[in-house]
């Protein structure tokens, strides 16, 4: 629900900066009730009303102070964060905000409301089922057949990862071309599933949210497992467009804006994947003289 | 920045490393630029949005500008506001 609020305000694209709609400071976030006559009244723009972020170790973890108060989920409950690196970024998001506060740029923010919430009340096995049906459609396996520079295009750039995927698994991804899409062995499937749960919950939240980013499970697996950087994955996710934008031209406004876009939540639910799955261990070693 | 200096404590913690696979460094240089390729490409949206997008609706003001008309002015406030 929260990311899904996000959504609609920013397809809206307004910017919200209307004199009437500028109430109290203390308006909540839901649009105001009493706007008259209006089909469409954008919700409030909450101005920056905090001077510090700071950070504060509790018993469930890290939490996020705002000039004293603690920062709460929109389900109103405390927000903690297992990791103190997450704990970090996100509160560099929240103190990297000016004037207003843009809740379309707190990607990570936005990924830990979500699982410390879970709006959609999914447990792990359906997290996990989503994320692997996502391979029945993956983009690494559609392929064309015509032009044939963009056939050539696709096998230089996809096989290698999918070669890779396969022997790092030790599973069979087939591409296809026709509209059926390609045959997944269930032995892949078990495999994968296998592999996603031992990921904790948070981070599949993140995975999920990735491979629904870019539209690929085996290239999210590659991001994980860290053979791709976020720039080398959106641009694979995206190829056919940039092939085209290279023969065609490109739109500023539509073609950055959704690249710039895509980077951001890709890189967003990378970053947040392996602070959560990371564990980090200092062994003190005397030298041996 | 609490950020930058997150990532400096765990590069100076890396250089002194007993591992012959630093498996760690790769790890702590990927997270790094990750959050710098977020960072980046949040301002280059942001500041994309703020070129092309969001113009949004024009006041009930200005639309009445346009047209030439003014809206009446009542001291007493719209009746059906509170």
């Amino acid at each position: 629900m929260w990311r899904s609020c996000l959504r609609l305000r920013h397809a809206g694209r307004r910017l919200l900066n209307r004199p009437r709609a500028a109430l109290t400071a203390s308006a909540g976030r839901e649009p105001n009730p009493l706007t008259p006559a209006r089909a469409y009244a954008p919700p409030t723009e909450r101005k920056r009303f905090y001077q510090n972020v700071s950070i504060t170790q509790g018993e469930g973890g890290f939490e996020i102070n705002l000039d004293h108060r603690k920062l709460k989920t929109p389900q109103a409950k405390l927000f903690t964060v297992p990791s103190e690196a997450l704990a970090i970024a996100v509160a560099t998001e929240w103190d990297s905000q000016q004037d207003t506060i843009k809740f379309y740029t707190m990607h990570l923010t936005t990924l830990c409301n979500t699982s410390l919430d879970n709006p959609t009340q999914r447990n792990k096995d359906q997290l996990i089922r989503a994320a692997v049906k996502f391979l029945d459609t993956d983009t690494l396996c559609y392929r064309v057949e015509e032009p044939a520079t963009l056939v050539e295009l696709q096998k230089n750039e996809w096989d290698p990862i999918i070669e890779w995927a396969e022997k790092r698994y030790d599973v069979e991804i087939n591409s296809s071309t026709n509209i059926m899409g390609p045959s997944i062995p269930a032995r892949t499937r078990e495999v994968l599933i296998s592999h996603l749960a031992s990921y904790n919950m948070w981070a599949l939240q993140g995975i999920e949210f990735v491979v629904t980013q870019l539209k690929s499970l085996v290239l999210t697996l590659a991001l994980m497992d860290l053979r791709l950087t976020v720039e080398q994955a959106v641009l694979l996710s995206r190829l056919e467009e940039e092939y085209q934008i290279q023969k065609w031209g490109n739109i500023e406004w539509a073609h950055d804006y959704e690249l710039q876009e895509l980077r951001a939540r890709t890189a967003a639910g990378t970053l947040f994947v392996h602070l959560c799955s990371e564990s980090t261990t200092v062994k003190h070693k005397l030298l041996q003289q | 920045t609490k950020a930058y200096r997150y990532f400096a404590q765990g590069y100076r913690a890396e250089r002194v490393t007993s591992e012959k696979l630093c498996r760690a460094q790769h790890e702590l240089h990927f997270q790094a630029a990750t959050y710098l390729c977020l960072l980046r490409s949040i301002r280059e949206h942001v500041a994309l949005h703020q070129e092309f997008h969001g113009k949004g609706e024009r006041s009930v003001e200005e639309s009445a500008g346009l047209v030439g008309l003014k809206l009446p002015q009542q001291p007493g406030g719209k009746g059906w506001e509170p």
